[in-house]
């Protein structure tokens, strides 16, 4: 991740509110009003957080000009906060494994394998 | 010798992950040890800890495939059952499968493309969610636990990054 990604990916996760935005978004997407809800926040309010959140790379907004639903960018949340990484490291061990046993497959036999 | 190609992996539109890797070896090795059960429990474990004691696979159109991964002494166990939709030894794979635990709402399509190259084989592996949601899902998925772990390892970073 960029200097600059970084930056904006720490100031968008720093708040409290907006890291409680995320975690409901996760559950699914969501409309402005939607989010308000639970923080007895004005939309404005919520908007602001949410330009925060979508500068950063970790929302994107619907295009209809009257809901532009929430929607979380999964990948970009999972890299910032490590769990791509470990998604990545499964299969990262998976594919080592299966080098090692290509390997074998391939080696030539050993003398005293062969039987006559 | 160089090693292969690394391991790549990227969201892809709006429903799909492409894992992408390469391998010292020709396409019908590679395709063999994604068919074969005892080649398969051999490397797709997972993350450490896990065996493979289930594994049985039909290799043909129509045909199922069974995995169950466990661990703990079989404390934990995982399955999987998919149904291959396409095969074509030695370029091509793809199924439809099914953790039991179903994680992420439906089914994914897995396809599975190798490639010869001079000196092994690419591959090229497409993971499509049956919808935006389930791929977010996948992707973070544990994460509403681990969500407030994550963001202290973030903040730690930040302190890093800050000093």
């Amino acid at each position: 991740m960029d200097a600059r990604t970084l930056d904006l990916t720490f100031a968008a996760l720093a708040d409290p509110t907006r890291r409680a935005i995320l975690a409901r978004l996760i559950e699914g997407e969501a409309s402005v009003a939607e989010l308000a809800e639970p923080f007895a926040m004005s939309q404005p309010a919520v908007s602001k957080h949410l330009k925060v959140l979508e500068k950063a790379g970790l929302i994107s907004r619907g295009r209809d000009a009257q809901k532009r639903p929430c929607r979380i960018e999964g990948a970009a949340l999972a890299e910032a906060t490590g769990w791509l990484e470990r998604y990545r490291r499964v299969w990262d061990a998976n594919f080592n494994r299966l080098d090692d046993l290509l390997a074998e497959l391939q080696a030539p036999p050993t003398a005293g394998d062969s039987r006559n | 010798m160089p090693p292969p190609a690394p391991l790549t992996i990227s969201a892809d539109g709006d429903t799909s992950v492409v894992i992408r890797r390469s391998f010292r070896a020709p396409p019908e090795l590679v395709y063999d040890c994604w068919t074969v059960p005892a080649l398969l429990r051999r490397w797709l474990l997972g993350p450490p800890g896990w065996s493979m004691p289930v594994c049985t696979v039909d290799a043909r159109i129509g045909g199922t495939y069974r995995y169950e991964w466990t661990r703990d002494g079989g404390e934990k166990t995982m399955g999987l059952t998919g149904t291959f939709v396409a095969l074509d030894r030695p370029s091509l794979l793809v199924s439809t499968e099914l953790f039991d635990e179903d994680w992420t709402g439906g089914p994914a399509e897995v396809t599975i493309r190798l490639s010869r190259v001079s000196d092994g084989t690419d591959m090229v592996q497409t993971v499509r969610y049956s919808s935006r949601e389930a791929r977010e899902g996948a992707l973070v998925s544990g994460m509403d636990a681990g969500l407030e772990a994550g963001f202290q390892r973030l903040d730690a970073i930040a302190a890093e990054h800050d000093a």
